[in-house]
């Protein structure tokens, strides 16, 4: 695998070197500019300085300085967001499976942890988050070679305060939960094998670019002064959620549906274990949304963490409220599940919005994603996403990404320009469109060939057998007993 | 012998144990079941999904008695499980052809 990576990575290098000659089938933006990659444009300040960067206070940092405030922060933050994958993710999806494939719904969040921490630290972490490409990063950090030889290094365009090796770490956290979301779409049905393959090939060419597009230094999509557009998403929404959204229910269209589905009882086997999921997943966002300030020497953390409580909270509320309306009863299910919209529906608003964007963005968050979740796909019916990771993650993240265009108040964050409600700049709606649709289409397309090429070489479902007998004996050989 | 055989409701095993053991029944074996009789399931809703589930959850239990006591036993169960509601269950009573107490060999009433 690791040879065909290497292999299919060539053209990807020529890519990232020629910026000029980069597909232009993204959208065409009035910013864009095709200056040569390799030298910052006359207008850019030098890196390392805050004006270069995403999201920092009015000051200066010498190349390379390190504060020990914004490591400590930014270690915890990063085993907070490993935390949401496991167990957070891996027991929100167990709880809801049935009994005869819970282990290998663990094992699918677990499985993509290991594949994809080793797969970053070979390409992803360069392709991503280095060099001046507009749609790639370079190769210099393959096996990240340049902390070989000091580490003490720091990413002086992304994140200056903090050590390299840190930033990478938490950069890997957002790569490993990103495609192990899509578990949610395929659950009950996958080949465990196909499955590990599709989460190292989505990585390397779905996440990577876009993650790249938005979050890199000279990313043609998102907010810094190197000839990026300005969409917003501070920590994730379309990179994370709308794209493992989408690429659910792409998954879920070419997988099929679960024989049974409708006439069989498909009830979760322990729900317990989904709210305990959910709970973690909870608190491990903190680690997503205040980290993705990537420093916590000034309220920028804070009050992303404060908005990510709030919108959270009230998506619960919302969700329960419309479960108790119409289906006359919360559920637990529903309640965690609420949260969960919350939660991915501020991601992209989190450093940008005040606690009143973040409380409008909650209540719309818990009723629409009720909603997309529970009616959407009933009425639709077309498609098995059997978890709802297209309902809550890819409705939710472009909900929460248009959302922000709306309450993103340049009073909160100084290197914005402000959305539409709050600084009266509603171009910021057309930018956060723009975001949704290019990732939406870029990931759509990427899925399909992806498990195009899977289906018809390894196969991507299960035998009807297997399906019916349960997963965890067939493909792991184990069983949760009694 | 008779085979007497109830199913009940779950959280009224201990009182029917017991009544049992006051009428004199020395043993029994408990099974966790589902049923349904004329006692409706319920509706189980996930994310919007709806299930019905017919079966409820019981429990059964089984004691062999001898012929005279089968009566006691039955009247003994009837008085402990019953709550006047649907659903409290049902008892059997089966002829026995032959019991063995495996750690003596001892056949017949003496087994029991």
């Amino acid at each position: 695998m690791l040879l065909a990576v290497f292999v299919l990575a060539a053209p990807a290098a020529v890519l990232a070197q020629n910026a000029t000659n980069a597909p232009a089938a993204n959208a065409a933006s009035n910013a864009a500019s095709n200056s040569a990659s390799n030298s910052a444009a006359a207008a850019a300040p030098a890196p390392g300085t805050c004006a270069a960067l995403n999201n920092c206070a009015t000051q200066t940092y010498p190349k390379d300085s390190v504060n020990s405030g914004d490591t400590a922060w930014m270690l915890t933050s990063s085993v907070l967001v490993l935390l949401m994958t496991i167990p957070g993710l891996a027991l929100f999806y167990a709880g809801m499976v049935r009994k005869k494939n819970i282990l290998d719904t663990l094992a699918q969040s677990f499985g993509a942890t290991a594949v994809i921490t080793v797969l970053w630290m070979i390409i992803g972490y360069s392709i991503a988050f280095t060099g001046h490409g507009k749609y790639l990063g370079d190769f210099k950090y393959i096996l990240l070679a340049p902390l070989n030889g000091d580490i003490n290094i720091a990413n002086t365009d992304l994140a200056p305060t903090i050590p390299e090796t840190v930033y990478m770490f938490f950069q890997m956290t957002f790569a490993i939960i990103t495609p192990a979301l899509i578990a949610g779409a395929v659950a009950d049905r996958m080949k465990y094998s196909a499955f590990l393959w599709f989460m190292g090939l989505w990585l390397i060419f779905v996440y990577c670019p876009v993650a790249h597009w938005v979050w890199g230094a000279y990313g043609w999509l998102g907010l810094n002064t190197n000839g990026g557009l300005g969409a917003l998403d501070f920590a994730g929404g379309t990179v994370v959620h709308l794209n493992a959204g989408t690429a659910g229910l792409v998954a879920a269209l070419m997988l099929g549906k679960r024989k049974g589905l409708g006439t069989e009882n498909f009830a979760p086997f322990n729900p317990a274990y989904a709210v305990i999921g959910a709970s973690l997943l909870w608190v491990g966002w903190f680690g997503f949304n205040a980290g993705s300030a990537v420093e916590s020497h000034d309220g920028q953390a804070g009050m992303a963490a404060a908005a990510t409580q709030i919108a959270t909270a009230a998506a619960a509320l919302g969700w329960m409220a419309m479960e108790w309306l119409i289906a006359k009863k919360p559920t637990v299910i529903g309640m965690a599940s609420g949260a969960v919209a919350g939660l991915v529906a501020i991601t992209p608003a989190s450093g940008f919005v005040n606690p009143t964007g973040a409380l409008w963005i909650g209540i719309a968050a818990g009723i629409v994603c009720y909603f997309s979740a529970v009616h959407m796909k009933k009425a639709l019916g077309f498609y098995d996403d059997a978890l709802d990771c297209f309902g809550v993650h890819g409705v939710g993240g472009a909900l929460g990404a248009i959302m922000t265009g709306m309450f993103a108040s340049k009073a909160i964050n100084a290197n914005i320009k402000g959305g539409w409600l709050i600084d009266g700049n509603f171009g910021q709606m057309w930018l956060q469109l723009i975001d949704v649709a290019s990732v939406f289409v870029f990931c759509g397309v990427g899925t399909f060939i992806i498990l195009a090429i899977l289906k018809y070489t390894i196969g991507i479902r299960v035998s009807e057998d297997v399906e019916v007998e349960g997963l965890d004996i067939n493909l792991h050989g184990e069983v949760v007993q009694g | 012998m008779k085979l007497i055989m109830a199913v009940v409701k779950p959280f009224k095993l201990d009182e029917v144990r017991e009544a049992l053991v006051a009428a004199g029944v020395e043993g029994l074996t408990v099974s966790e079941v589902k049923g349904y009789g004329r006692q409706k399931g319920h509706t189980e809703i996930y994310r919007g999904a709806e299930y019905q589930v017919t079966f409820v959850p019981k429990v059964k239990l089984e004691a062999v008695v001898n012929d005279a006591g089968a009566a006691g036993a039955v009247e003994a169960i009837k008085a402990a499980a019953g709550t006047g509601k649907i659903g409290d269950g049902k008892i059997f009573v089966l002829n026995v052809e032959e019991s063995v107490r495996i750690r003596t060999g001892e056949t017949g009433a003496a087994a029991l």
